[in-house]
């Protein structure tokens, strides 16, 4: 502390300090000094909030729009449901939107236009980014879900299990095996998509940083020390996700 | 107990049965026989609406299959099939396979179908393969498996859709034991198969199909004996 006092008054002096004084200033400021860094972990609380929320919503969605789209591609010819027929409609109109606007865009207009009176500008965001992510995981899914034989559905079907339970017993366990690691993927990508909500005034992990920027005018650790929680982030769910995948795997053992 | 009436069947421009009409009784065991692409699959697989006929009539048991009105779901619950690729679910245990339309259609409690089930599987010796996953088996152990899991439904017909054809030779026998035994226990079964030895032996009526038409049908002996029909002379002096 003492330390740090003195070799900061040297660099505001304009005095010539040793790169190492350099660094411990600039890195005592950024994280230390004041219990910075508990704006950093609240900044991650909130990331990863965001992120959970988002997620789900994003799983959520995505699996509707599948089954659904799914559903109504594997629909006998001369028996179209029309309920099937217009919600097809509306989630090819919601992928088409959310995969062909920015997400940065779909953020301010969900922030600033649609939201523009909440505050709870986290939730804003994780609702955003759910919504984004539904678009991209229901294409996952309905890969997925297109990826299983063929002779799955019909063994289930001819065994005399309706349309619903031969997919949520048979066909979408054997699809989320086969997608889980593009939807890994999508998560990592989510998680790193949550930095961006902090332009509409979320207070997460990118939003603390700029925060401590401001009142210190240094950028480089702060912005550094957000890269190494955000990769610390990655590279603890990327192993967590190995784990996961490699337990589904079980029936696969000869 | 089977009635098949005018069935017929396009894939787009493509005529793959043409006025096919059949009657099955109970207890019967019907082969269909005929060359590759003649629409013996597609025929069996109309039994039970797996593929839409065309035009044409199935009744079953009374009850009009293709009517837009009937609950199909409950008319396949009578009616096991085993598929030439077994078609296991490769994400449950070989018990959990045989158990989850029984216990799912309420047609069993959890308990009586593992009792059930246990049963069926000594019967084909395979009891101790109920933890196991499909992919630890045989082909013929999964086959015999798919027999299990269509007969845990308690159905009245047993449809077989080419059953030995992805099989190894040396595993043929094992199934087709099998299927010689429910025959013989007065099962319902209609069978699409190349196994002449079975028709011959098993059948109690082989079914001539070609270029989707009903040519001829007889008694085993009949059909392979004394064929009247030029197509089947030709196809069995190729196939025997």
């Amino acid at each position: 502390m003492q330390q740090f006092d003195a070799w900061k008054a040297l660099i505001t002096a304009g005095e010539p300090v040793s790169l190492w004084q350099r660094f411990y200033v600039y890195f005592y400021q950024a994280f230390i000094y004041k219990d910075r860094w508990q704006q950093y972990l609240n900044g991650v609380r909130t990331t990863l909030y965001v992120t959970a929320v988002a997620l789900l919503i994003g799983i959520i969605l995505g699996l509707l729009v599948a089954v659904v789209r799914t559903a109504h591609d594997q629909q006998r010819p001369g028996h179209k449901n029309i309920v099937l027929g217009f919600l097809n409609g509306v989630f090819r109109v919601y992928v088409t939107v959310i995969r062909g606007t920015p997400m940065m865009v779909q953020l301010m207009i969900m922030g600033f236009v649609i939201f523009s009176s909440s505050k709870d500008f986290a939730m804003v965001g994780a609702l955003t980014l759910g919504i984004n992510s539904g678009a991209y995981t229901a294409e996952i899914i309905r890969g997925g879900l297109m990826s299983v034989d063929a002779g799955q559905m019909e063994a289930g079907r001819s065994l005399g299990l309706n349309y619903t339970d031969t997919m949520r017993f048979i066909i979408v366990p054997q699809a989320v095996k086969a997608i889980l690691p593009s939807l890994g993927n999508e998560f990592i990508v989510l998680l790193k998509d949550t930095s961006l909500i902090s332009v509409i005034g979320g207070k997460e992990l990118i939003y603390a940083a700029r925060g401590v920027i401001s009142r210190t005018y240094e950028a480089m650790f702060p912005f550094l020390g957000a890269a190494f929680i955000y990769l610390l982030l990655v590279m603890l769910f990327t192993w967590l996700l190995g784990i996961f995948e490699r337990r589904l795997r079980a029936s696969d053992r000869r | 107990m089977i009635d098949v009436k005018n069935l017929t069947k396009r894939f787009g421009d493509l005529l793959v049965l043409d006025d096919v009409s059949e009657h099955i009784d109970k207890g019967e065991c019907v082969v269909v026989i005929g060359p590759s692409g003649s629409g013996k699959s597609t025929f069996l697989r109309c039994l039970n609406l797996l593929e839409i006929p065309t035009s044409g009539e199935i009744v079953f048991g009374g009850v009009s299959m293709t009517d837009p009105k009937t609950d199909i779901n409950l008319m396949r619950q009578k009616m096991g099939m085993v598929f030439q690729h077994f078609n296991l679910f490769p994400n449950m245990t070989i018990l959990n396979n045989i158990t989850l339309a029984p216990v799912r259609t309420k047609k069993l409690t959890k308990a009586d179908a593992e009792a059930k089930a246990m049963d069926l599987l000594a019967r084909v010796g395979l009891q101790d393969k109920a933890g196991s996953y499909p992919a630890q088996l045989s082909g013929g152990q999964k086959q015999r498996v798919a027999i299990v899991r269509a007969l845990c439904m308690e159905p009245e017909v047993l449809l077989f859709d080419e059953p030995t054809s992805a099989l190894d030779p040396e595993m043929v026998g094992e199934v087709l034991d099998v299927m010689k035994r429910l025959a013989k226990q007065g099962m319902t079964m209609v069978v699409v198969t190349h196994e002449m030895g079975f028709a011959r032996e098993v059948a109690h009526r082989v079914v001539f199909l070609d270029g989707g038409k009903l040519l001829e049908q007889g008694t085993p002996q009949e059909i392979f004996e004394n064929p009247q029909n030029e197509r089947l002379r030709s196809f069995l002096a190729k196939v025997l």
